[in-house]
């Protein structure tokens, strides 16, 4: 028997693992998305809230009374004092279930909708970004690997939907399709329908994801692997599924969060200027619009789903920057960091 | 004797020789300083003939004057027709279709030239010039005004208005007598400019007026000031009477809450738009004194389109009538202080209203509750349950929040319903539109002149409604032949009494309601919210405030 120890195998981990250990160590990017997970947890019990509350989200009303203490409490309270002018709604009561948060100017529970809004919300910025990537992945997927004419239209056109400030694109196409909503041939989107803003707000960010993608593919279509594919005579179809878009998925993946955070953001700038979730459905922005009108009596309407929105917002960012430090090793050069 | 002093104290007051002296008096104790106004926004064209906005029109009452003026005085009062630049009222002549005016003598424009007849015919050609928005409703009746509708640059009206330059008459002959002729004639669409006044929409530049003040400068991102008339010299206190102020100061752009609290700190006197709903607690309750209410001709309502389904039933537009709670809808507007609940279309207090509520729990003269199981019966025979109604209200809170209300109402009455809230500067056009099919909205309208007609046959006649058009007034698209050729009966009886033709308004009210063509919703009233130091306060039915007749020191 032989004394010399023969070396075992080094097992080396794969690239998406050595990523996520990374990911895993990063404390802000972990804790961003606790706090995100919470959020999303949260706002998927907003049936199971209401259904606890015994309250409608989505009602008026203004006649409603609840008991405090054993007292009874009406969630629109007249001013009785001078001229008795107005009604303020319900402050909040800090009891989990019973009007937490108050109410707004309909009377219904702001905490309730909180949750409803912000399933909303999450759920039209979630859906918009998944469009987005789809829309924008084959855009810039199909104008950097087949170049000229192709390439040229395709990148006239995203130039053109990125010329338009974007805000100003989203709010004109939700103008033309409030009423009425938008139909293609036999595909029927009615005026209500959340998926309008889904699909409104996922095409004016195409260009934001099609141009680094096209920029990826143009470098990726001239190295070796690729000509050598092209060389044995690989169809192109295949050659974008199996070897390109591999290539840009950590692309892609950042992206994720990224697009995220920035969709909340626009779905709840128009749900605020009434052309996004139409009411008597909550978003966040529709009840920073509702809280608008109750800014000097009740503040807090306005300022929770704004703070909802601002939470969410910076943990996606600080998660898509952790995200990409981790998927990309250049990352680690250009933050300067171990 | 006693009675004979009480009669000439009667006379005295009517004469108005008791106000004067004390207005005089108060003129000299009072007359000066700066009034500031605030608003949102301008009110559009500075062009009389062409403003059609509450603001403008408010605004333009110490500035301009017509043949006639509505009297400058509080309240009911305020409907009263009282003769402007003509002498006195006009003298009706071949069977209510001349009207021939005299014009005073000495009066001029603040740009110095002097009124004369050839502006007063000048003036009502301008009308139909500028294509004014009233031009083919309004004026529409004066001899000539087909031609000028159908060319409006070569208007002439011939034979329609006409000057006598030497005898200072105007003599307006008119097609079929028009028992409002004086009416519309008070309104600032027929003021008189100078007749070298271009016959375009003036925008912001200011056009010199007759009245006690002059607009000096204005532009409509910043403001408008208004100055005393330096010519003027006072010819009727009830139509033109001096005002207090030396200027009128009119800024623009900031917000409610902004203009409340520039109030409150006494950098302003008097906003135009409506106060925040969360700030009306805290000024009903501290500023009491600073809070003034007042009853407007106005009705709230919800249009249902009777061409377009569910709405084409009339069971289940009753089915909507029966359902809304306008308790609710009262506390969403203020309470009970700010708005009255109704079911019927002509508003209190005008010529021929009579307390009417078919749609109520216990029908009768008011409203007292909302009857949701007559509601949901009639919505089942009309066959129309589960139907799809979308409500198009206005971006603002107060829409949006009955849009809401409705919505849910509609739904608890087994409709399908859902809001589309669309801004206020195209929502009153869209919803007219019937291009848009919009089965339900919510909107307002406010009085121009004190007739039911005003209401009924404006809102509800065949005529105003017009197919495709983003002015066809007649929202429901409403067309009832029978209820029609009353109105027409109800116009033509007015011309020789008045009192039987608000009888049979009366009637053709109740009519309409019955049909349930639009719900009826709320009456509202007007809350000025004005600083400490503004006194005099006298609202008039007609034009709201009445601005320089206030005093700021």
């Amino acid at each position: 028997m032989s004394n010399v120890a023969v070396a075992a195998p080094r097992k080396t981990r794969g690239p998406w693992a050595v990523a996520f250990a990374k990911l895993a160590t990063d404390g802000a990017a972990m804790a961003s998305l606790a706090v995100f997970l919470l959020i999303v947890l949260a706002c998927l019990s907003a049936p199971l809230y209401a259904k606890w509350a015994g309250v409608d989200p989505f009602a008026s009303t203004l006649d409603a009374v609840i008991q405090i203490d054993g007292a009874d409490v009406p969630v629109m309270e007249q001013s009785t004092e001078g001229l008795g002018l107005g009604y303020t709604p319900l402050g909040p009561t800090w009891r989990l279930g019973n009007y937490f948060l108050g109410a707004d100017s309909q009377g219904r529970d702001v905490m309730a909708r909180m949750l409803y809004g912000g399933l909303s919300s999450l759920l039209i910025s979630g859906a918009a970004t998944i469009f987005t990537l789809i829309l924008g992945t084959a855009a810039g997927l199909i104008a950097g690997y087949f170049g000229g004419v192709t390439d040229t239209v395709l990148s006239r056109f995203l130039d053109i939907l990125w010329a338009f400030p974007i805000y100003l694109l989203a709010i004109s196409l939700s103008i033309v399709t409030i009423a009425h909503g938008i139909t293609i041939g036999p595909i029927q989107i009615e005026s209500g329908s959340l998926w309008l803003p889904v699909i409104i707000i996922g095409i004016v960010y195409v260009p934001y994801v099609a141009r680094p993608i096209r920029g990826q593919v143009l470098a990726l279509r001239k190295s070796e692997f690729v000509l050598a594919a092209i060389n044995l005579g690989v169809p192109g179809w295949r050659i974008l599924w199996r070897d390109i878009l591999p290539n840009v998925t950590t692309t892609l993946i950042v992206f994720v969060p990224l697009m995220m955070a920035l969709n909340m953001l626009t779905e709840s700038a128009l749900s605020f200027l009434s052309i996004g979730v139409q009411p008597p459905a909550a978003s966040w922005g529709t009840i920073i619009q509702d809280g608008q009108a109750l800014l000097y009596t009740r503040p807090l309407v306005a300022l929770v789903p704004g703070l909802a929105i601002a939470v969410s917002v910076m943990a996606l960012n600080v998660f898509g920057d952790g995200l990409r430090d981790a998927l990309d090793p250049r990352s680690k050069v250009r933050l300067g960091r171990d | 004797m006693k009675k004979l002093l009480l009669a000439a104290t009667a006379a005295a007051l009517l004469a108005g020789t008791w106000l004067a002296p004390a207005q005089a008096e108060y003129l000299k104790e009072h007359r000066g300083g700066t009034i500031r106004l605030l608003a949102r926004s301008a009110a559009g064209t500075l062009d009389p003939h062409i403003n059609y906005t509450d603001q403008g029109w408010q605004m333009y009452q110490p500035i301009y004057d017509g043949l006639v003026a509505f009297r400058k005085a509080e309240g009911m009062d305020g409907f009263t027709i009282v003769p402007d630049l003509a002498e006195a009222l006009p003298q009706v002549s071949n069977d209510g279709k001349t009207f021939t005016f005299k014009l005073r003598k000495g009066i001029k424009f603040s740009s110095g030239q002097d009124l004369g007849v050839k502006d007063v015919v000048a003036s009502f050609q301008r009308i139909f010039k500028v294509s004014g928005p009233t031009s083919g409703t309004f004026y529409a009746g004066i001899v000539g005004a087909d031609k000028c509708l159908a060319d409006t640059k070569s208007c002439t009206l011939e034979g329609g208005v006409v000057g006598d330059e030497a005898a200072g008459t105007i003599t307006i002959n008119i097609t079929k007598p028009d028992a409002e002729l004086l009416y519309k004639l008070a309104l600032p669409h027929a003021v008189v400019l100078p007749a070298d006044t271009p016959a375009e929409d003036m925008g912001s530049k200011p056009i010199p007026s007759t009245g006690a003040y002059m607009i000096s400068a204005f532009d409509p991102n910043k403001g408008m000031t208004v100055s005393r008339n330096p010519n003027f010299k006072q010819w009727s206190e009830e139509a033109q009477p001096d005002g207090y102020p030396d200027v009128v100061q009119y800024d623009f752009g900031l917000s409610e809450e902004a203009a409340v609290t520039a109030i409150q700190n006494g950098e302003a006197d008097w906003m135009f738009d409506a106060l925040p709903s969360d700030r009306l607690g805290e000024l009903g309750s501290k500023s009491m004194d600073q809070l003034h209410i007042s009853p407007l001709s106005a009705w709230w309502y919800a249009p249902l389109n009777n061409r377009l389904a569910p709405f084409d039933n009339e069971k289940a537009r009753q089915a909507v009538a029966y359902a809304i709670d306008r308790n609710t809808l009262v506390k969403l507007f203020g309470g009970k202080v700010l708005a009255s609940p109704v079911c019927q279309v002509l508003p209190p207090d005008f010529p021929g209203h009579e307390d009417y509520c078919p749609f109520t729990k216990n029908p009768g003269a008011k409203w007292s509750a909302p009857d949701l199981d007559k509601a949901k019966q009639l919505v089942e025979d009309s066959g129309t349950k589960g139907q799809k109604v979308t409500i198009i209200v206005e971006d603002t809170a107060i829409s949006r929040s009955i849009g809401v209300y409705l919505q849910s109402v509609l739904t608890s009455i087994g409709y399908v319903a859902d809001v589309k809230p669309i801004s206020s500067n195209i929502q009153f056009t869209y919803i007219q539109n019937t291009n848009n099919k919009v089965q339900m909205s919510v909107t307002q309208w406010y009085k121009d002149y004190p007739a039911a007609s005003d209401f009924l046959n404006i809102l509800f006649s065949c005529a105003s409604f017009r197919e495709g058009s983003d002015a066809s007034i007649n929202i429901a698209g409403f067309c009832d032949k029978e209820i029609d050729a009353k109105m027409q009966k109800a116009l033509d009886l007015g011309v020789t009494d008045q009192k039987a033709a608000d009888k049979m308004w009366a009637e053709i009210d109740r009519q309409v309601t019955d049909k349930a063509p639009a719900v009826g919703l709320f009456t509202p009233k007007r809350l000025d919210f004005v600083s400490k130091r503004l006194g005099n306060f006298k609202f008039n039915r007609q034009f709201n405030w009445m601005i320089t007749q206030s005093w700021v020191q």
